[in-house]
């Protein structure tokens, strides 16, 4: 209750006050950027299908190979085309608490393992 | 009118030339535009309440039914019996007598309508429409016209799931958890239509209450981050706003892995996939001619990663009408706001990770049961958190008992008996034997319906005269609490006796034929107990009359009452009764926190939000802060 | 009335309305696709050894279909800040590519990938039955190497009417090459390009049959969280592809004259979404293709 009598807005920071919009200018320097990460996703779409005839030993390592690429390539996708390398802090709030519990969504999987009727 | 024209950033740049006609453009609108296919935020509120009421008493009017199956098994329900069966055919009603399918159907349905199609669209959507723009000072939600969709869709949801009452088979009969083989194989005789069967639609029509809900809770979230008035900083966000807001958040995250479940539950009925059916099925003696491969208890899990957070959904909403009830009646502040704040985000956290406990007896690893036995009972602690703060905030206060009031008040013990009765479920050991009996039924009554419900009553005498600038009357609100009170206790108290008797929740015929149910307590048997339980159930019905003629006679009737009745903090007290298209006449501007009450050196006892601050409150502050 | 913040950002979040809103959204995708996934791993993990089929889908054209949906994402961020360059014309051409990637990939999906598949038969033999088809299954061959048993004859089916006929007793199936030569070590694992089914008939006695079907969403727990996955995720781009098209036509670049930031805005939520659908395929992709 005893908070600071002047009426303030939450959760503002300087940075975020002057790091107001894309300017035109802002977004020509990111062009070349774009298609960079275009290309690598190709390449990589390539390197994932090349890797998949190759045995890393098990199953488990072809697989674990294959979520590597493949979270490399979404994290590319997340941090350049949907600008997530550079957002405000509200949208990291609300992707961790998403994060969090997608985790314990996939735990169901290991869920799986402890599941006596079909196993 | 527009709430951000005190900030330097206004949006002059799309600024349409039509903008100043259209705050008159309302007066215009023909009927239909108004009332059913608007925009605004308070009419969307009241559309949903007043659906979501329907819903409410036809539900509620469900469970009246199976009430005399159980008290009377066999007998020929009285009076509609006849017309029932001329309404869902000899299949449902044997010459008057209920069979066991529809009794299936109603408990399904019951339950179905009784959490989403009741109390999520009342507690939620209802209040959550209506009052949290106000109460940040927001003109409307961010997204008015999907607004609007969340509404239909959840509206045209209803309808489907009322209309599987009607085709062959009659409505969903897999329980209200639809669990799997069974909902999957149901209503698959000879006959069987892919589409107009019971289960199926039950499918599609969740799949619309979940469009729905995640409509609703983006609009939510975004209004609350993004509208809040000027100086309308986190702390100062009323704690019904904070509890709408972990609610949103709730249902945005859990609903999602529910409607990819029922994706492939329905796959399973009409694709004829296998996602919950195990290999090697035999149904009626002959194998199920399947592919297999499936597991019946992935359906368990995704169910229960919507089911447990859905709890907090329902509780949430009704704590935080609770909360402002209280601080407003007792004329002090609530106590330990910042608590409350962080155990109601503590509680939304921890429900994401719990939701096993209501798996205990399918046999899942012991080491997974200890998990979420640890988690469980960790969860009870913010719910005592919030629970505490509620007593104590009536600590020393000059309590005003009016109808809201009470209603809040009864909410603390109810809530109390239910959370308390649910302990010996969150022990593995204990539920194995409690599983699936009464006292379930009567342990999770206790929280949403003396509980929640109790708080939607409040809340909607609360609010009544925001929403049409009348009072609903006092004494016919007592004489709707008082025997509401009672017939809930007599309810569901003694079902914790049948419940520890071993009574299973899912017979038809009420324990008759059970040896275990003919044990006495208080000199009548298990299921000799059904009678009274049945006859309250039938009272409670009717004590839900004065209610709804109140309702109803109060919208032209009421006393008149100015703006702020209830002589209350926060914003939306600030704004006219009823509230115009855009809510404020000026953009309101947030000095303080939401329950100053009974400040020192004030004339009035209530000082709102929207006041500026003077040297005297600051004095006060000081003062109280060399206290603690 | 007017909402606040919808073109220009609240100070105090750096946010429009929209941006929030889109986010949202997405993250209750990622919780719809998280469920799907997780249930598609829960699934694999339950099925026996050499249950859960591989290489029964056309790689190369999942590639191609894979590379078109990246390129339409590097479209629409082009189209998106040229947008913000204010060049109209880049924009209408950028997004008239992204809309024809849309289309192009929803039309192999649905005109050529899917419908091959429902063509294609498989059986799975009982266990007991599995020496008796040792010249299709080639079994001992993979035990010698360590590799997982094959339990199941696929290729093209002769007698259709076997599949509803109780009186036909038996599947002939025009063999897939992996049955036709199943000790052969190229046929360990799966190949790039798929090969045709050969000329060799094998007679499958239904007796000897676990389950047989077409490769239909319910031939297994493989091919039905591969339709409902890729059904979903299809869904999602036709959502994409009406939002582009509303926002290319007249109708929607309208708003440009008003307020281009607007229609910039616009461009940039519908965007997002479209790079959530790129990247829930980015995982697609390997999980039912290739592994």
């Amino acid at each position: 209750m005893n908070e600071s009598p002047e009426p303030i807005l939450a959760d503002a920071t300087a940075e975020e006050m002057s790091h107001d919009e894309h300017t035109a200018h802002d977004v020509s320097k990111h062009i070349r950027g774009y298609l960079m990460v275009g290309a690598t996703l190709l390449v990589f779409t390539a390197i994932t299908v090349a890797l998949s005839y190759f045995n890393f030993g098990t199953q488990k390592a072809n697989v674990a190979v294959a979520m590597l690429v493949a979270t490399f390539k979404a994290g590319l996708v997340a941090a350049i085309f949907m600008h997530l390398a550079s957002e405000k802090r509200m949208i990291y709030r609300i992707l961790i608490f998403t994060f969090f519990f997608v985790f314990g969504l996939f735990w169901l999987t290991y869920l799986a393992w402890y599941d006596p009727i079909t196993r | 009118m527009d709430a951000s024209s005190g900030l330097a950033s206004h949006p002059h740049a799309e600024h349409d030339p039509h903008h100043h006609d259209a705050g008159h453009d309302h007066h215009e609108l023909p009927f239909w535009r108004k009332y059913l296919i608007s925009t605004d935020h308070k009419v969307i509120g009241i559309q949903y309440g007043i659906t979501g009421l329907i819903f409410l008493f036809f539900g509620f009017s469900l469970m009246m039914l199976m009430r005399w199956q159980l008290a009377y098994p066999g007998q020929p329900v009285p009076v509609i019996g006849n017309l029932l069966g001329r309404m869902f055919g000899p299949g449902a009603m044997d010459n008057g007598k209920m069979t066991a399918e529809f009794y299936n159907s109603l408990g399904a349905m019951h339950g179905t309508i009784m959490i989403f199609l009741g109390i999520v669209p009342i507690a939620f959507a209802a209040f959550g429409n209506f009052v949290v723009p106000l109460q940040i000072g927001a003109p409307d939600m961010t997204f008015p016209k999907i607004n609007m969709a969340s509404y239909q869709a959840f509206f045209f949801g209803g309808l489907v799931m009322l209309f599987s009452f009607f085709v062959p088979g009659g409505a969903a009969k897999g329980g209200w958890t639809s669990y799997t083989p069974l909902a999957i194989i149901s209503d698959k005789g000879p006959t069987y239509d892919p589409i107009f069967n019971g289960q199926t639609l039950w499918l599609l029509g969740f799949i619309l209450l979940i469009t729905s809900s995640l409509l609703g809770a983006v609009n939510f979230i975004a209004t609350i981050i993004q509208l809040r008035a000027k100086g309308m900083t986190w702390m100062r966000l009323p704690f019904f706003v904070w509890a709408q807001f972990v609610t949103a958040f709730l249902l945005l995250l859990a609903f999602p892995p529910l409607e990819s479940a029922i994706v492939m539950q329905l796959m399973d009925r009409i694709a004829g996939t296998s996602f919950f059916m195990p290999s090697g099925l035999v149904i009626a003696g002959a194998p199920l001619h399947n592919s297999g491969g499936g597991s019946p208890l992935l359906w368990q899990h995704l169910f229960w990663f919507l089911g447990h957070p859905e709890v907090y959904v329902l509780i949430l909403p009704g704590m935080g009408i609770v909360a402002e009830i209280i601080a407003n009646n007792t004329r002090k502040p609530l106590w330990g706001y910042k608590s409350l704040v962080f155990a109601a985000l503590v509680l939304g956290f921890l429900s994401f990770i719990v939701w096993a406990h209501h798996m205990w007896l399918t046999g899942m690893g012991s080491v997974v049961s200890a998990f979420f036995q640890t988690t469980t009972m960790i969860i009870s602690i913010p719910s005592v958190i919030i629970l505490s703060a509620f007593f104590i905030s009536l600590w020393g206060g000059s309590i005003r008992f009016n109808v809201p009031m009470l209603f809040a008040t009864a909410f603390l013990p109810m809530f109390g008996i239910g959370g308390l009765t649910g302990i010996p479920l969150a022990f593995n050991s204990a539920d194995l034997y409690l599983h699936d009996t009464y006292y379930v039924i009567a342990h999770f009554h206790y929280i949403v319906a003396p509980g929640t419900i109790f708080a939607v009553f409040a809340g909607i005498y609360f609010w009544f005269p925001k929403a049409t600038g009348r009072m609903m009357n006092e004494f016919w609100g007592k004489v709707h609490f008082w025997p509401s009170l009672i017939c809930m206790n007599m309810i569901f108290l003694p079902m914790f006796l049948q419940g520890m008797l071993g009574m299973h929740r899912r017979w038809y015929d009420g324990g008759q034929g059970w040896t275990l149910a003919g044990e006495k307590v208080w000199g009548l048997s298990g299921f000799q107990w059904n009678t009274p339980i049945s006859i309250a159930a039938w009272v409670m019905g009717l004590a839900q009359l004065p209610f709804i003629i109140n309702f109803f006679w109060s919208i032209k009737h009421g006393k008149k009452v100015d703006d702020n009745p209830w002589e209350a903090t926060t914003l939306e007290w600030t704004a006219p009764s009823p509230p115009p298209h855009g809510n404020f006449a000026t953009t309101p501007t947030v000095y303080r926190g939401p329950y100053e009450y009974s400040l020192p050196g004030r004339e009035t006892d209530f000082t709102m939000q929207s006041e500026p601050m003077r040297e005297s409150d600051r004095k006060a502050y000081e003062a109280a802060a060399a206290v603690h | 009335m007017e909402i606040p913040y919808t073109v220009t950002a609240r100070p105090d979040t750096g946010l429009w309305n929209a941006k929030v809103g889109i986010w949202l959204f997405l993250a209750s995708e990622v919780m719809l696709f998280g469920g799907l996934f997780s249930a598609y791993v829960f699934l694999r993990l339950d099925a026996p050894p050499g249950a859960w089929p591989h290489g029964l889908l056309n790689v190369p054209v999942g590639t191609m279909n894979t590379a078109i949906l990246i390129a339409s994402s590097v479209t629409v961020v082009m189209a998106w800040a040229s947008l913000k360059m204010r060049k109209f014309r880049a924009y209408w051409w950028y997004m008239l590519v992204t809309i024809l990637c849309g289309l192009i990939f929803l039309g192999v999906k649905l005109a050529y990938e899917w419908p091959q598949k429902f063509d294609h038969f498989g059986a799975f033999i009982k266990t007991d039955a599995l020496e008796k088809y040792e010249e299709y299954l080639g079994n001992h061959h993979l035990a010698e190497k360590g590799l997982a048993p094959r339990t199941e004859i696929s290729g093209h089916l002769h007698n259709e009417e076997a599949l509803h006929d109780e009186n036909v007793k038996e599947y002939e199936i025009a063999l897939d090459p992996v049955n036709a030569d199943p000790a052969n070590p190229s046929m360990d694992r799966p190949h790039f390009l798929p090969l045709p089914h050969t000329d060799k008939i094998a007679k499958i006695e239904k007796a000897d049959v676990e389950y047989a079907n077409m490769f239909l969403p319910k031939h297994s727990a493989y091919f039905a969280s591969y339709f409902t996955i890729t059904g979903l995720h299809g869904l999602h781009v036709l959502g994409g592809v009406i939002v582009f098209t509303y926002l290319w036509l007249p109708f929607g670049t309208k708003l440009y004259k008003r307020n281009p930031e607007h229609l910039a805005n616009r461009v940039e939520v519908a965007g997002l979404f479209w790079h959530f659908v790129d990247l829930v395929w980015i995982f697609v992709f390997p999980l039912f293709y290739l592994l």
